[in-house]
């Protein structure tokens, strides 16, 4: 069998997705929004600090549903970047008293060059070869945190503590109200770059490359440049993820960023559903709630319990939470009918 | 597993309203957030999974030890409501459980939380909201600092204090000792070192001749036990966790590695330690206790013992009494429950924290004989003293006298 013959009879690692399908309508977008603005106000401030964690796994979700959904890589690596966004934020905060605000663009910068640099050998790998190799990244980076050499910075094993932000211009809104608001509004700014990155030429460009590599390049896609900066941007936006959830937790410590964490992430973007976007909220919902679901069922079979849950949830919808959205959508178009 | 049911934080939250309203009529009572006239709610985290998990024995131990104080009438007429949660041993888990405990289960205090990457996390957290972070279930030095963190309180004697008295047994007895050490790679396992680098003083840098550390995601420590014989060592200190001190107890015997060796209090259990490594494998290890051991013949007799004997059969019968961190969980509840009665009626947050900083020669059964609890204002290390001991067939056997470890540390 030709070489030619074996790329096409492959079936593609990820199922295409047109890029219409990857968003939410203006309708149901707004009531979501509507949502997330007014629910805060009306909970406990336990419950905000959930919600604020719920936006920023939703964050790192979403990074790798633009690696994976968009442009067709896996990465079981995203725990690395997470854990140097949030080192950066943390560090430029206590070390160098930057604003907490400011530390984000800073980590999303320094995490986009560093999933760049890394895209550049990981362009000779695919599949589950890539996976290995962000595998490893996720594996060393708690250790590398760790290291000696950079224990006046990080830590070391202790972690740092950081400060969390006050309301600023005296608003009266506790420190969790207001770093849900702020949280909120770097989430949307994020959703909609990245909604506008898939619908723009280079999001096409992610697309091709994903659906066939040979015939992307065949039409003019330089898949070298794209597939490195599909990493690059799904590791900025992780980034910013990653200094948010050090900033909300208050805490960094290498044993929070192990493989544990990238897993988690990658297991809530098939929840979520691989390719769409607005899945990725109800993924990190999954990985934040569900653990603690099964331990509410049993405590001491827990993992067994969210083993049982997780399987559920593959062998009902594998597609995730977008073939329930499907679904309802054809529902609510045949009451619209009748 | 006791856990707060729905229907009781309702009734709790009702009698938060009832006590907030009338307690201009009773001047001598006092509550804060999670006390009533009827219930105190107490909160607690522990890695029921994850990598730590063999802890776990300890916060079920005391679920069970609360409810046999309930059944007998609870404290000062007062029923424990014990909220205990997995964290998985998860530093950003347990600040998502610590904020659930102290906002959303409204506890009065969190009580005998494991592991110290986990209560480092909330450390700060728990000093600003002013909730007492008591009797934390980890060795770590730092918990002793009422200046900085006066709402954080330890238990067990610290770290750096046992390796410290290892090192004044080694000075002693092998001062020409070529000691190899393995260590886990975390404040712990740093915490221990920094004790027997400072036990041995000057002499530290010629005496340790190789030290060793691991992750706690490694599957096995094999090849570090393996490396460290080549170095021949002739005293080798293990700072492990249960799992890994099993690990390097068998592989020791395996590759005929004869020296003497150091095993550290957080793994000195029989139960899920010596038993699971194999009795013949464990022969001369030396530890440092300060609870007493179930397995002792010497304490068959003991009225003390087959108190906690008792209470394992009865009230929790699915436990491993040779396991020591149900006699560790045993223990930080009995003192637990001795804080509240000091408290009586004044159960503030504030009042819980004096009461605490003010145990005068508690003792709680499951101490070794002349081991006592004392604290002060100044002095937040509830146990603190050691004594040697060497496992011997299918026991420990103490030596030495009881050795104070409070000094230098």
């Amino acid at each position: 069998m030709s070489a030619v013959d074996e790329v096409v009879t492959e079936a593609p690692a990820v199922e295409a997705v047109p890029k219409r399908a990857m968003t939410l309508g203006y309708g149901t977008s707004l009531v979501m929004l509507a949502l997330f603005l007014i629910v805060p106000l009306l909970v406990k401030n336990f419950i905000v600090f959930q919600l604020t964690m719920l936006l920023i796994y939703g964050l790192a979700v979403l990074a790798l549903n633009i690696l994976t959904g968009g442009s067709g890589q896996f990465s079981l690596g995203q725990s690395a970047f997470y854990a140097v966004g949030a080192y950066t934020s943390a560090i430029l905060m206590e070390h160098a008293g930057v604003n907490y605000a400011l530390t984000l663009p800073i980590a999303g910068v320094i995490c986009f060059a560093f999933g760049f640099l890394f895209g550049q050998p990981a362009l000779r790998l695919s599949g589950v070869y890539l996976a290995l190799a962000t595998f490893a990244l996720a594996t060393a980076m708690p250790q590398l945190l760790k290291l000696g050499y950079f224990e006046h910075w990080t830590g070391g094993v202790q972690g740092l503590v950081v400060t969390k932000p006050d309301a600023p211009f005296g608003l009266p809104m506790s420190q969790d109200m207001w770093l849900y608001y702020f949280t909120l509004a770097v989430t949307i700014a994020i959703y909609i770059f990245s909604v506008n990155l898939l619908r723009s030429r280079s999001g096409r460009a992610f697309m091709a490359i994903r659906d066939n590599e040979i015939a992307a390049s065949a039409m003019g896609v330089d898949v070298a440049l794209y597939k490195t900066l599909a990493f690059g941007v799904s590791a900025g936006i992780t980034g910013v993820a990653g200094g948010l959830g050090a900033i909300a937790v208050q805490f960094v410590a290498p044993d929070s960023y192990t493989i544990t964490l990238a897993i988690s992430l990658f297991l809530g973007m098939v929840v979520g559903g691989v390719g769409w976007l607005p899945g990725s909220i109800v993924g990190s919902a999954f990985i934040i709630f569900v653990p603690n679901i099964a331990e509410g069922i049993s405590k001491g079979l827990s993992g067994a319990v969210f083993g049982v849950l997780l399987f559920l949830v593959i062998f009902l919808v594998p597609h995730g939470a977008r073939q329930v959205a499907i679904v309802a959508q054809q529902l609510v178009g045949k009451l619209k009918k009748n | 597993m006791p856990v707060a049911t729905s229907r009781v934080a309702i009734a709790s939250a009702a009698f938060v309203v009832l006590a907030a309203s009338s307690s201009g009529a009773l001047a001598q009572k006092k509550y804060d957030t999670g006390a009533t006239d009827t219930e105190i709610k107490i909160g607690n985290i522990m890695p029921y999974s994850g990598p730590a998990s063999a802890y776990g024995i300890i916060g079920r131990t005391e679920a069970a030890y609360f409810k046999k104080i309930n059944a007998e009438g609870g404290i000062n007429g007062r029923k424990i409501n014990f909220i205990s949660y997995d964290d998985a041993y998860s530093p950003p888990k347990a600040v998502e459980q610590a904020r659930k405990l102290v906002e959303s289960d409204e506890v009065l205090l969190i009580f005998n939380s494991l592991g110290t990457p986990s209560n480092s996390a909330i450390h700060k957290y728990m000093n600003s909201k002013k909730v007492p972070q008591l009797f934390v279930a980890t060795g770590a030095t730092k918990w002793n600092d009422p200046n900085n963190f006066p709402w954080t309180m330890g238990w067990q004697p610290n770290y750096q204090s046992e390796t410290q008295i290892y090192a004044k047994y080694l000075l002693k007895n092998k001062p020409d000792a070529k000691i190899a050490v393995l260590y886990q790679n975390d404040d712990y396992g740093k915490d221990y070192l920094k004790g027997l680098k400072d036990g041995l003083g000057a002499k530290a840098a010629t005496m340790i001749i190789a030290e060793e550390s691991y992750e706690t995601t490694e599957p096995t420590i094999d090849s570090h036990i393996v490396k460290l014989k080549s170095t021949g060592a002739d005293v080798f200190v293990n700072i492990t966790t249960p799992k890994f001190a099993a690990q390097a107890i068998k592989k020791i015997a395996e590759i005929e590695w004869k020296p003497l060796h150091f095993l550290n209090n957080v793994s000195n259990s029989i139960g899920s330690v010596i038993k699971p490594a194999g009795y013949q494998n464990a022969q001369e290890i030396i530890s440092a206790a300060y609870l007493k051991d179930v397995t002792d013949p010497q304490w068959a007799n003991d009225a003390a013992m087959k108190t906690f004997l008792d209470f394992m059969t009865k009230d929790f019968p699915d436990g491993d009494k040779l396991d020591s961190g149900t006699l560790v969980g045993y223990g930080v509840a009995q003192t637990l429950v001795q804080v509240l009665k000091q408290c009586g009626d004044y159960l503030t947050r504030e009042n819980v924290m004096k009461q605490a900083a003010s145990l005068k020669d508690f003792r709680t059964e499951v101490l070794l004989p002349g081991i006592k609890i004392n604290t002060s204002p100044t002095d937040f290390a509830p146990v603190s003293q050691l004594q040697l001991e060497r496992f011997k067939g299918e026991k420990w056997e103490l030596f030495g006298d009881v050795i104070s470890a409070d000094a230098g540390g």
